[in-house]
């Protein structure tokens, strides 16, 4: 999110800018933020943390009960591009 | 054979569909336009063959002759206008016949009553522009005007021949073969889409609309005979130009979608609109199918070209699956379909 | 690595340890091989992302995953679709979104009504039909199509007061009641629901506490990048491979317990359920979205007059008698099983609605390739 003015919210998708609506976002939003955008309408603010917080889960979804399913290499390259993300 | 159970009452109206480059209009041109039409004599290529030319024989040389009808909204865009436009596809198509030295083009206008004097002096300046640009003139034409919202402000119909020693067919494929593609794919399309006010996008895009006969020249040059597909994905976008040469080829293409070329912003647009690069126009590119031996000459060729510096391998020719395209994308495999009918953006 | 590279809900190396992971429990899941582990996801953008990442050549063998109604612009129903049109063609001009204009109602799409000279807009949102009718003199009727999610912003465009010559025809449905129709169906195979995330952003996961209490049956609220959708594919798999039945939220930094109530107050302040027929489907209780009778000056179908009669003169199409959308819908059938797909039936000539939206099952499957199985193909774009 870029700038918000009166209920009206400019957004950045990857370098194109869209103009969204905030009138049924349920929280305070402000520049910098993330949000989810349908038909033209911010339908929800999304924290940064959450996206680190589903990515997690899902990495949980990889540790089932028999044991971590990520095969070795896998997992090194998986810690690799985070580190490289860093 | 087609079963006459499944076939469909015939449209009474044409509808908009019949000019999206998909198969309503491949079905309209085969079923009225080129009924009765046969081959040229001599050889060459006709119109029942639907590729971008046809090709005449004329003594032991080809003579390449080419047509197209332009009509844009808006008529300037991020990085051209249709006149630009207009010679630049016509070239391209002769182009893509293997006829890279046009002789000459013509240019017919047919003009809405009260349109800007000065907006037509400025196409016509950009028409002479991109004639230099790409090495030929225009020597005739057609003016008509028309009433009042009878059309809507200008189209212009352009046509182009040349001669060439050898031409290149869209069917030539064969197992084995690659497919080369000589730039960013969707900047046309998504560029002019996302000029409209409507969709309240605000993004540089910017048209790749250009004649493309010296890089196809240089191609030519570096592969020879090993150049046996050439075709320009222009209305429909690199999946109807895909889709038609398999099919046409009879053979079975696997495209690598992350080899594909599509700049960041182009994506970026394409995601919110909910159409796919894949499917839009290009208006100064070429698919080029080559034999594997000369595909890294072709290659790296095209990549000398300052409108090739982006170009990459992206596929391969398979026996199996004949006629289909196969995207591979990475997470999965998908057969990539044609655009039909209008593209229109989805509802989320 | 450019910016697009960095989504990282579209990490290839993540997605194939996903795939692997829902094999590992489609064996644990210990079936014979003709009887698969079938799901069902009841939402367009789930079979778009499906479909356009190629996921299903991904899938194990022993999982099926079945598209249900999950798009809203297949399940308009004729009679939706033939007000719109005889709206148009008494010369009201009407302003939708692309998917609708060719949705075939008895005798004619919106698309056919404006070949034949009907005033019919195509619109990207519902903000920019306002701002056309603002535009114009005359009345101006927004033909509104969508689930819960897109008729929120619907029901905001009411309440924040548009012109007067501007008014509603809602074809809005309500998902969760249609999810009921489904898991009571006789011969149903459904052992788990992938929940469309944007839905779920608004009315929250506890949407469906009671549901999965009644049916005994899990569902999985999923979003819509290729690691989501597997990551809730991993999940729902997971729970019915141990028998577990309960709601569980794969897409959490989208959705929680209760969504966004201020969505919720705005959707229901506008708009009430009732019962009405979904295309293909059935009568679904409670599943139509109606404008309430507060705003009922919005509401196209108490303003104006409509005269279905001026459709009759033209027959339906016979091709409409073979048309399997609702079986499709349903999860019965699959687009391969119908006499028409692919060949009377195309996007550029539909005969039924699944075939119209680029939601839509058959759409997809001619666009895509359907299921054609990928999973081995020699040679490769990479060599």
């Amino acid at each position: 999110m870029v700038s918000v003015d009166d209920g009206v919210a400019v957004v950045d998708f990857w370098g194109v800018k869209k103009v969204v609506r905030l009138d049924v976002v349920d929280v305070p939003v402000a520049p910098g933020d993330y949000v989810l955008n349908h038909v033209g309408f911010a339908i929800r603010r999304i924290p940064a943390e959450e996206i680190g917080d589903t990515l997690a889960l899902y990495d949980e979804l990889l540790r089932s009960s028999d044991g971590d399913l990520l095969a070795g290499d896998v997992r090194a390259e998986l810690d690799a591009a985070e580190d490289h993300d860093r | 054979m087609r079963d006459l159970r499944f076939l469909r009452p015939v449209d009474e109206r044409i509808t908009l569909k019949y000019g999206a480059g998909g198969r309503a209009m491949r079905a309209l041109i085969e079923q009225i336009f080129a009924d009765g039409f046969g081959e040229p004599e001599g050889g060459g290529v006709g119109l029942a063959a639907m590729d971008d030319g046809a090709v005449l024989r004329i003594g032991d040389r080809w003579l390449v002759i080419t047509t197209d009808s332009h009509v844009v909204r808006p008529r300037f865009f991020p990085g051209g206008d249709i006149g630009r436009l207009a010679v630049a596809g016509t070239v391209n198509d002769l182009a893509m016949m293997g006829a890279t030295e046009p002789l000459a083009l013509t240019c017919a206008a047919i003009i809405e009553e009260g349109f800007a004097r000065d907006e037509l002096a400025r196409i016509w300046a950009s028409i002479r522009q991109t004639c230099l640009e790409a090495g030929t003139t225009v020597v005739t034409g057609d003016t008509k005007v028309m009433g009042r919202g009878e059309l809507d402000g200008l189209v212009l119909n352009t046509t182009g021949v040349a001669i060439t020693d050898r031409f290149v067919r869209d069917n030539g494929l064969r197992p084995g073969d690659r497919l080369l593609v000589t730039g960013t794919v969707g900047d046309h399309g998504l560029a002019v889409m996302a000029t409209r006010n409507e969709l309240a996008l605000e993004v540089e895009l910017v048209s790749d609309v250009a004649p493309i006969n010296g890089l196809v020249r240089a191609a030519l040059a570096a592969g020879g005979d090993g150049v046996v597909v050439m075709k320009d994905p222009t209305r429909g976008g690199l999946a109807s130009a895909l889709a038609e040469i398999a099919g046409k080829s009879g053979v079975g293409l696997v495209i690598d979608e992350r080899a594909v070329p599509v700049k960041d912003a182009v994506r970026a647009a394409g995601e919110l609109l909910g159409i796919d690069p894949l499917l839009v126009a290009n208006e100064g590119k070429a698919v080029i199918g080559v034999r594997a031996e000369v595909a890294d000459a072709v290659l790296e060729a095209v990549r000398r070209h300052p409108l090739g510096r982006d170009a990459a391998l992206c596929g391969v020719c398979i026996a199996e699956r004949a006629g289909a395209v196969v995207l591979e994308t990475g997470f999965g495999r998908r057969l990539l379909g044609e655009a039909e009918g209008e593209l229109q953006p989805r509802i989320c | 690595m450019n910016d697009l590279d960095a989504l990282r809900f579209r990490d290839p190396v993540r997605a194939h340890a996903l795939a692997e992971a829902l094999a590992h429990h489609v064996r644990r899941a210990g079936r014979a091989p003709d009887e698969p582990v079938a799901v069902m996801h009841v939402c367009g953008s789930h079979e778009q992302a499906i479909a356009r990442f190629g996921l299903r050549a991904s899938f194990p063998a022993g999982l099926e995953v079945i598209m249900g109604p999950g798009c809203p612009v297949c399940v308009t129903d004729v009679p939706e679709v033939d007000e719109a049109v005889a709206l148009a063609r008494q010369g009201v001009r009407i302003a939708t979104y692309g998917d609708m204009l060719r949705v075939p109602g008895t005798a004619q799409s919106l698309a056919d009504a404006r070949a034949a000279g009907a005033k019919v807009d195509v619109v990207y949102s519902v903000t920019q039909a306002v701002e056309l009718a603002r535009r114009l003199d005359e009345e101006l009727v927004f033909f509104a199509s969508g689930f819960e999610t897109t008729a929120v912003a619907t029901a905001a465009v009411v309440l924040a007061g548009p012109p007067v010559n501007f008014s509603i025809l809602s074809a809005h449905k309500y998902i969760p009641p249609v999810m009921e129709i489904v898991a009571e169906m006789p011969g149903t195979r459904i052992e788990g629901f992938l929940a469309a995330g944007h839905a779920a952003t608004i009315t929250g996961w506890g949407v469906f506490e009671p549901f999965v209490a009644r049916h005994g049956v899990p569902v999985v609220v999923a979003g819509f990048e290729p690691l989501d959708v597997l990551a809730g594919l991993v999940r729902l798999v997971e729970l019915i491979a141990s028998r577990e039945v309960r709601v569980d939220n794969a897409y959490p930094r989208c959705v929680d317990k209760d969504g966004n109530r201020e969505a919720q107050a705005v959707l229901w302040q506008v708009f009430a359920p009732i019962g009405g027929r979904w295309r293909g489907i059935a009568h679904v209780p409670n599943g139509n979205l109606r404008l309430r009778d507060e705003h009922a000056r919005w509401d196209a179908r108490r303003r104006f007059t409509i005269d279905l009669a001026t459709l009759w003169d033209h027959a339906p199409s016979a091709l409409v008698q073979h048309c399997q959308c609702g079986d499709i819908m349903a999860g019965i059938a699959s687009p391969h099983d119908c006499t028409l797909f692919g060949k009377a039936c195309t996007p550029d000539a539909p005969v039924g609605a699944c075939m119209v939206s680029t939601e839509g099952t058959c759409r997809i499957w001619h666009q895509y390739g359907g299921q054609p199985d990928l999973r081995t193909i020699r040679g490769g774009a990479r060599s």
